[in-house]
Order: structure tokens, then sequence, then C-alpha cells
């Protein structure tokens, strides 16, 4: 009973959407016009020498998918009057966080003037924008790129809300443009460029793991589109990122790792971490505030969580040479804005913790629904770096770190029953609102070989059915695809709420088990919530096992068959060829021992 | 007594008729059932295929212009050879693609300066100044007489015995080849249906200056017009980037003397690896790059030069790496400046950059350098850079290539599946072979009558056909199969079988022939 089979399952999002209906295609633009609204930027410009910083301020924020318009136009006017028509910005956003450890966010953001998808037009010419990604952008008609590798699982309840959530693995959606007309194809292929772009396996995604999710996965960017025949969807939870996916990804930047901020991202530091994402967006945005022309906006994100508290021997403090063993000397000098930010909401009187060197500058915003206060270190002047010509941000603990906040949402998921062929999937979603109501979409897509019973579905929340206000289903199809489940529930204020299904586990052919199919894994919960913006979820991977046959099996089972069938055949070949003959036969056993005393006595035998 | 001679005869037809099923219906349908699908392939075209005899013929027109010829002798002309036409020099007819005019002017014309005997146009036309004929000549004394020159002019303007040489050089290997046509052979990059050009400005400092570079209009108007010119041979795209805090490999070493940096020609095979790390390979298409590098060295180490083997500075500071590109250092520390403000704003003077990849491009290309024999003249290319029949001598050595890999491809295919047994051949891969044999028959006919533009079509059809054939995944499914898997498999289920009709066969065997010994015994 050695055998664990761990087959893969699914992928659950919910939406908080407060515009009820989830087809709202542009929630997210309006969550960003609404925030932009409600922000106040509020410069705390201790001694006066800086003005004009506001922009700049909110740029961090893009981490929230936020689109900075008049930011952009600004500096591209400021940098270089004539030709460029593309501009590069990089940050780093720390947050110290409740348990002690580091939450350090990179972003890098190209923005380039000109549209891939023009009819007619090639675009050939790169400067800063990668080129090997623009190709792949043209030749696939590619409206939207959004590719993840994440390494560890986020913690939501001891971290709170990442900037960018990411389930485990490898995490893959892409939105075609509207005039392609093979999507399943480009899709193949798109898959197969990427992998060798990014040295991942991303050319295992293919139809039995790909989804297309109705109502989930909207563009980010401009554009409504609400097709999703267009839409594709994949996850490889099996995929494991290392330094292999770090290189090139590193690459497409085009200071690369030797100037500004990348200088930081040395691998043996960022994977000896208790969490690694690193991701790549592409997205067409608006040029100016009317719209008027497109521009393409690359960011790529590089999440790490340190877990410095354990590491540290018990003394609370970091830096980023403690961090990253490297400190900062220079901006990248192609960048237009080069900030590190370090959010000291929790301390605004200084008494948490203390931040060496100090800034006069402060910046805030709202993240996530939630106003936060930064700190700002401009690389781009050289007062950043001091004397020594190296800037290396230092904070030491002076207290305990307060409790943390439960996050407003956070979802988890486990299988249950006994045995290996039947089971149930718990998927419990918690609201932590004390009166607010969410409303929340679900998606999960479970691989063919889990098959499951939609019947048994049930959505109990307080101990009370709540009855899904939109179900989409698409059963799967034997080797070909996958379950996919998409649901929008209503959570009540502070509940828990269970959605359970029951399922069958599939017997495999034999060459369809993975490599070493005795560890596994897999399933993932986005989840996505929105009150003037949205969050998605991703809940841990699950853990299924399958019945797994002993692999020498097939040989033996040749052997077996072949002697029955060969002991068969030969008693029948006996029988047909054998001579058979009427054998006289001998006397019975009584009449023996009969002539036997008979002889002894001298009597006549009997006959 | 006899009821058990019957038995006994009753058990050996038995297994006699064990034996026949086993042997007429068994092993033809273990041996159908267990086959691998093999569709038939053209072997013995391919063959011959193997053996390939090319003959390349040109069409070539001589027009003799008034006053070459006696009246004489234009009157022994039969009357479809007369052909009085008034031509321009430069005129506008278009010829085929592939076909040479000769036009044979009179001794004493003064159209051509004195020591020149031939000029070459720049379409497909030549000039040639008449030897003196005797007027008692007819026409094919006068045309044999003619020969050697006209001989010369095609080996010009088609192709020479060098040309077909280099271009099979993959294939066969001559003794005779020089080192330069070989030098020509190895530069040029592969045949192939498209071509990527990338042009890369590196640029190791972006601190200390910004470059800008017009490579947008410089690539309209100094590339394209070459790549509209050679549109038939391939299609090109062409591309750019510019990469920051790319480095060369090697440290150029600081030369008192002139008191800058050089680059010796030794270490230039090492500068190239740690930049093509960065230079990223074509994601979307997989034809062959050919990368043009415009590197500006970084404020501290420049200016750079190029030396070559004989320690000169190379006037262009570029060099070329066969087959893969081009690498032009240009130096910009004259544009510093006295003023301290870094980054310097810098254009960079495009005519002279694309002057030097313009070249580098046309020997990649394999637009290779003629050796006009002694008197000739040839116009020059004109603003395309490539005269028409030059491009004649790209196509024609092209087509021979194309054939030469093409046929090469298909028989090693061929060799392989008939050397492994285990290969499935799927109908799509024996119809790719057959058309890809067809193409190349098609292709070695057109050359036989001069077709040349039909010629290469088809030579690209057989590449594509064959490389398709040769590089399908059908053909791994089986390929490793090994033999003691099988018998492993086998054993358990034939041994136990196939022991006792074995025995029972020899055992009737051994009876049959003591019977007919007891026969014999008993009739002596």
């Amino acid at each position: 009973m050695a055998a664990h089979r761990c087959g893969l399952s699914l992928v659950c999002i919910l939406i908080f959407s407060s515009l009820a209906h989830p087809s709202s295609c542009d929630t997210l633009e309006k969550a960003n016009d609404n925030t932009a609204e409600k922000r106040s930027i509020s410069e705390v410009n201790t001694d006066g020498s800086v003005a004009g910083e506001a922009l700049n301020e909110r740029q961090w924020q893009s981490t929230d998918a936020e689109v900075d318009r008049s930011d952009s136009t600004t500096h591209s006017e400021a940098l270089t009057p004539a030709a460029a028509r593309d501009e590069f910005q990089e940050e780093l956003v720390i947050r110290p966080l409740h348990s002690g450890d580091i939450y350090a966010s990179f972003q890098f953001r190209t923005l380039w003037d000109t549209d891939f998808l023009q009819e007619g037009q090639k675009v050939s010419h790169y400067r800063l924008f990668p080129k090997s990604l623009g190709q792949v952008l043209s030749k696939f008609s590619v409206r939207e790129l959004h590719i993840s590798f994440t390494q560890g699982f986020w913690r939501t309840m001891q971290w709170g809300q990442p900037f960018i959530p990411s389930p485990p693995g490898a995490e893959l959606w892409v939105w075609f443009h509207d005039t392609v007309s093979d999507v399943d194809g480009n899709w193949k292929e798109l898959t197969n460029v990427l992998s060798g772009i990014f040295c991942a396996s991303l050319n295992f995604i293919d139809l039995t793991n790909t989804v297309q999710p109705s109502a989930s996965f909207k563009p980010l960017g401009l554009g409504n589109a609400t097709d999703h025949r267009f839409l594709r969807y994949a996850t490889l939870p099996r995929e494991i990122v290392c330094t292999e996916n770090l290189t090139p990804w590193k690459k497409l930047l085009p200071c690369g790792s030797k100037a500004g901020l990348a200088v930081l991202m040395k691998s043996e530091k960022l994977f000896h971490s208790s969490f690694h994402s690193q991701a790549v967006h592409i997205r067409p945005i608006c040029q100016d505030e009317q719209c008027s022309s497109k521009a393409w906006e690359l960011r790529q994100t590089l999440n790490v969580v340190f877990d410095l508290h354990t590491s540290g021997q018990g003394k609370k403090e970091w830096s980023l040479f403690k961090m990253f063993s490297r400190t900062l000397t220079e901006a990248c000098p192609l960048a237009s804005s080069s900030k590190v930010y370090v959010d000291i909401t929790d301390n605004p009187e200084g008494e948490l913790f203390e931040l060496s060197p100090a800034t006069p500058l402060l910046g805030q915003a709202v993240v996530l629904g939630d106003r936060r206060t930064y700190s700002v270190y401009d690389l781009s002047r050289a007062e950043t770096f001091g004397q020594l010509r190296s800037f290396n941000l230092l904070l030491r603990w002076k207290g305990d770190s307060g409790d943390m906040l439960r996050p407003l949402l956070h979802a988890e998921r486990y299988v249950a029953g006994f045995g290996l062929q039947t089971g149930e999937i718990h998927t419990v979603i918690y609201n932590n609102h004390p009166y607010r109501a969410f409303p929340v979409l679900l998606m999960d897509s479970v691989p063919w070989y889990l098959q499951l019973y939609i019947h048994t579905l049930t959505v109990t929340s307080k101990s009370r059915d709540n009855k899904p206000s939109y179900i989409h289903y698409q059963p799967a199809k034997d080797r070909h695809r996958p379950h996919l489940l998409e649901m929008l529930i209503q959570l009540p204020p502070h509940s828990m709420t269970e959605v359970t299904v029951q399922f069958e586990r599939a017997l495999l052919k034999w060459t369809e088990y993975t490599p070493d199919p005795n560890h596994d894994l897999t399933s993932i919960v986005p989840v996505k919530e929105e009150s003037s913006y949205f969050v998605r979820v991703y809940t841990e991977p699950l853990l299924v096992n399958l019945p797994t046959p002993d692999f020498s099996m097939p040989y033996n089972v040749i052997c077996l068959t072949c002697t029955v069938v060969a002991v068969g055949y030969g008693s029948f070949y006996n029988l047909l060829t054998r001579t058979f003959q009427v054998d006289e036969p001998s006397p019975p056993l009584s009449k023996r021992l009969a002539n036997l005393i008979r002889r002894m006595r001298g009597v006549p035998l009997l006959t | 007594m006899a009821a058990l001679q019957l038995e006994k005869q009753r058990g050996r037809y038995a297994a006699l008729a064990i034996a026949a099923v086993v042997i007429v219906v068994g092993i033809p349908l273990w041996w159908k059932t267990t086959e691998t699908y093999r569709a038939w392939l053209p072997f013995s075209e391919i063959s011959e295929l193997d053996s390939l005899q090319l003959q390349l013929s040109v069409d070539i027109e001589v027009v003799f212009s008034r006053g070459t010829l006696t009246p004489e002798q234009q009157k022994k002309f039969p009357l479809s050879h007369v052909n009085e036409k008034e031509h321009q020099l430069h005129h506008k007819t278009e010829f085929s693609c592939g076909s040479v005019v000769v036009y044979v002017i009179p001794e004493s014309s003064t159209l051509l300066p004195e020591d020149v005997k031939v000029y070459v146009g720049q379409r497909r036309t030549a000039l040639l100044r008449s030897p003196p004929f005797k007027t008692s000549w007819n026409l094919k004394e006068v045309l044999s007489n003619l020969d050697v020159e006209v001989e010369q002019v095609v080996s010009t303007m088609s192709f020479g015995h060098q040309d077909i040489v280099a271009a099979l050089s993959n294939r066969v290997r001559m003794t005779k080849v020089t080192k330069e046509s070989m030098a020509d052979s190895m530069r040029a990059i592969k045949s192939s249906p498209g071509y990527e050009i990338t042009f890369s400005l590196l640029n190791p400092d972006p601190k200390s200056h910004s470059l800008h570079w017009d490579i947008e209009g410089a690539v309209q108007s100094y590339i394209q017009p070459l790549l509209n010119k050679l549109a038939p041979i391939a299609n090109f795209s062409v591309d750019s980037q510019i990469l920051y805090y790319a480095v060369l490999g090697v440290n150029p070493r600081f030369d008192n003397s002139v008191s800058a940096y050089t680059l010796s020609a030794d270490s230039l095979s090492h500068v190239i690896n740690p930049v093509e790390a960065r230079l990223g390979s074509n994601a979307a298409s997989s034809n062959p790059v050919l990368n043009f590098l415009l590197y500006v060295p970084d404020a501290h180490h420049s200016p750079l030069f190029i030396r070559d083997h004989s320690k000169r500075k190379v006037p262009s500071n570029a060099f070329h790496s066969p087959r893969w590109g081009g690498i032009m250092v240009y130096n910009v520390n004259e544009m510093y400046g006295p003023e301290a403000e870094r980054p310097v704003d810098i254009n960079i003077n495009m005519a002279k950059v694309m002057g030097v990849f313009l070249a580098q491009l046309r020997l990649m290309l394999g637009v290779q350098h003629t050796h006009p024999p002694t008197g000739f003249v040839l116009q020059s290319p004109g603003s395309a850079g490539l005269a028409d029949w030059e491009l004649d001598r790209l196509l024609w050595s092209r087509s021979v290539e194309n054939i030469a890999t093409a046929s090469t491809t298909i028989t090693s295919l061929a060799q392989l599946l008939d050397q492994i047994g285990n290969i499935v051949i799927n109908d799509n891969i024996a119809q790719q072979v057959s058309s890809a044999v067809t193409s190349l028959q098609s292709a070695v006919a057109e050359l036989e009558a001069g077709n040349l533009a039909f010629a290469l079509q088809y030579s690209r059809e057989a590449i594509l056909a064959s490389e398709r054939a040769f590089f399908d995944p059908s053909l791994l499914h089986l390929l490793y199969f090994p033999d003691d898997q099988k018998f492993a498999i086998y054993i358990p289920l034939f041994l136990p079988m196939c022991v006792p009709i074995v025995l029972s066969l020899l055992k009737i065997v051994s009876e049959a022939k003591k019977r007919r010994a007891d026969k014999q015994a008993k009739s002596d």
C-alpha cells in the first residue's frame, strides 16, 4: 500500500463585486478610477525641497493594476523630447510583515506607444521593450498576456493580501485578439514559445489543463472583450521555479541585472526565501486621458518573502544587504523613475521600528482598500546614496510587532473521504468583515481524472443553504478537457461558506501516470474580490491520491496470462493428439487382498 | 489392435493439423498484427537521386549589330535567324530570369574604350567587341569564333565552375577548390526559405551616452531596396533592438602608440559569445538569423579600433563572422564635448553604419565578388546594390545548392528508414517524400531546360518537403524499441506453445522413418 498517487486538482476564483453582475468587464478600470479619486496623496515634506513628487508617489501602486497615465506623459516629455516613445520605471516596495518576515515587491514597468496588432505594419524596431516578447505578441495576436511562476504558498492568514496574487507553480492566461481564427492552435504554439523564452515546462499545457473561464478572468487592459472564446487559462501546479526561470526573466529588463534595482536580484538569496513569485503582465492601456491612442504596458514583478526572523539569529533587524547581500549604488540610467518604498503604516510614530537612513519623503496611497503610508527613497537623486555612494536601507525593530488584523477574505480547501474510490472536495471561504456581505466568484478547474458528481454540489453558509446566483459548469471529457465550475456566491458578513462536491477517482492508463506519481499535488483557488477594488485569492494546492498500480505490472500480467494460456493450450493439445486405449482394469483392492490370503492358504485364486 | 492403430493415426493427424493451423493462420496473423506501418516510398527514384547528374543550361541570345556582318553573311542566314532590331543599349525589355543577351558590336565601334573588350550592363546584357571575321565565313564559323568570348561572358554573368563547386561544397568534397572560393562558400549563409535580419545597437555604458539611431529610416533607404531585389530568393524580415550593458567578451588592449584601445584579429573570435547570450533568438520563427551589431564602446574604453593580422587599423572598423553576421565598432569619444554633462545625447550617422552592414549583408547572402577576366568592364549596380545578372548568379548557385541539400536529406532519410525497421512511416511522410522527389526531378529538368525561375521554385519546394519529412515527430515513436524486450514478451507465450508442436512433429517424423525402415527390412 505504499503507492500514494496524488492527482492534480483545481482552481477557483472568487470575485467580490460590488457591481453585482460579474460580466461587467470594466470593473477594474472603474475601480481604479474610484480609487484614484478617493486617494489623497499627501506629501509630508519636511525639508521643503521636493515638489511635484505627488505624481510619482502613485507609481508603485500599479501593482494594483493601475494605469498611471498622467505620470507617463510627463516623464516621456521631460526625458527625451524627440523620439523616445517608450519609457521604463522601476520600484521596490518593502513591507515589514507582522509575522516578522519581510515582503519585498519589485516592479519594472515598460510603456511603449505602439500597436502590435496594427494591420499591415509590423513592429520591428525595439528600444526598451524586449524584442522576444514583442515578436510573440505580434505573431500570435495576443491582446493580453499574464504569466507567473511561484515557488511557495502565500500565507494569507499571516501575511495579509499580496500586491499581486499568484498560485504555486506556473500560471498563464492569455486574451487573444478577436481576429484570431484558430485560438487553440495559437495557444499551443504560444505556450511552446513561452516555454522556450522562460525556460519553463509550459509546453505541458495542453487541452487537458486549459479552460476558458466565462467570468473569472476579465481583460485587465483596454478593450471590453467579453467573448471568452478568446481567453485561455492554464496552471501547472507541479512546476518548480528556480534560477533557470529567473535568468531569462532578468534578461527582459533593459538594464539587465547590471544597474538599478535589479542588481539586488541574486538568485541564491531570492530562492532562499519562504515565498518567491515572478510574473510578466502585458496589456494594452490608454496613452492619455482621452484614450485617443493605445500604448502597451509590460510589467515585470517579482515578490519575495524573506524569513529573516529565523535566519537572523533571533535579532529583529534587517537591511538590504542582509536580504539581498547587495546594496544599491545607482538607479538604472534608462529608468524615468526609480524608487524604493517602505511601508510604515503600522509605525506612524516610530515606536515599532526605526529606519535608517531616514527619509524626508512620505507618500500615501490606498492599496487594496487600505490607506498605507510609505517612506520614499528616490534613487535618481544623488542625496539618497549619501557619502558612501551606496544605499543600504536598515530597519531595526524596537518592540514586539503588534497583532495582525485577520484578512477580510481567505479561503482554504481540502479533500475529505476515505479509500481510493470516492472523495469529497471541500472549499471553505471566510468572510471576516463584521457587517458587509461580499459577492464572490469561485472558479474551480478539476482534471478529468477526478470525476465530479455535480449533483452533490452544496453551498452552505451559516449552516444554511446558500444558492449561487450564477453557475457555469462545463463537464470534463476524458483525456480532452478538465471540469470547469464557476459560481457567483454571496458571502454573508462574518461567516464561513463551505462548498462541497463529491468525486470519483478514475483509473488511468499506465502510460498516463506522471513521472514519480507517488508524490504530488495540486490545485489552486484564485479568489477575486471587489469593493471598489478587487482581490483574487488562491487556495493551497490540493493533494489527491489516485489508485496507483505497481508499475512492473504489465510484464507480470503478460507472464501470467501467457502461462495460463500455455497451460490451457497444453492440456487441450494433449487431449487432441494423445492416443487413448482401453487398459485391462487391475482387480480391485479387496479382490487382491482376498487372493493374497487365498495364496497363503493354498486355495485357488479368484478371477 | 486395428482400433489402436486408428487412434494413433488420428492423433498424428490432429498434431499435423494443429501445426498446419499454427503455420498457415497463426504466424501470418502474428506477423500482420505486430508489424509497424510502413508506407511505400519511391526508393528506386531516391537512389537515382543519390548519383545526381546536374546539367545546367543558359539561354544565350547573340545579337549582331549593324556593321558586324557582311551582307553576304547575312544572306547566308536562314531567314528566321535574321533578327535586325534596333536595341537601345540599356533597353527596358525584360529578359527572362537566367538568360543572357550578348550584343556583338563591330571591332571599329567607338562605343567602348580602346582596351575594353566586354562591357557588362546592369541588366542581363553585355556588349562584346567582335573579333575580326573573315568575310568568307558562314554563320557557324562566325559563331564558333565567338565561342570563347561568349563563354567568358556567361561565366561572369551566370555561373562558372567555381560557383557550382562552392554551392555543392557541403555535399561533394572537391580537391580543386581554391582557398578563396572555399571561404566564399563558407561565408554565405545556407540556403533557406527565409531569413531574419537583426540589427542590434550595443550600448555598454548608458550612463555616459544615450544613443539615438534612426534604424527605421536607414533600413528603408539602404537595406530594403536590396531585399526587394532579393525577394525571389527568400523572405526577409528585418528587426532591430537596443541592448544596454552588453559588453564584448574580450578586454581591448590600450595601445600607447595611437593612444587608443585596440582589438587584434586573433581575439575577435572571443568577442561574440558573451554578446550572443543577450541577443536572444527569434521567438516567432525558426529561420536562420543574421545579426548585425553596432558596438559603441564605453567612455573608458574608447576610441576602440580593430586591427587585422598585419597589425594595421581596419578602415571600416568592422568585422564579420561567417554565417552569423557582422560587428561594427562605432567610436563616439569625439562627441563627448568639453563639459562633463552625462549622458551625452549622440545621434549615430546611419549612412556610415549602413554602408558597412550592407557590404556584410551582401557577403552573408552569397552575392559573391566577381573577378571578371581582363578587358571586362562591369557597370555599377545602381541603387538597389545588385545588378540583375548578379541576382541570376545567386539564383543559379542557390538552385544547385537547394537541389543538393534536398537530395541529401531525402537520401539519408531513405537510408535511415531502410536500416531501422522499427520506424513507422505514415502516409503523410510518404507523401512528403514523394512530393520532394517529384519537385527535385522537375527542378533538375528545369535547370536542364534553362528555366531558372522555375528551377529555383521547385528546388525550394523540394527542400521544404524533404525537411518536413525528415523532422516529422511521428518517425520517433517506435524508433527505440529494442529486440530483447520483444523477446521477453514473446517467450512466455511462444515457448510453451511451440515445444509440444515441435516435439510431436519430430515424433511423427521419426515414426515415419522407423516404419519405412521396417518396411524395407520386411521386403528384404
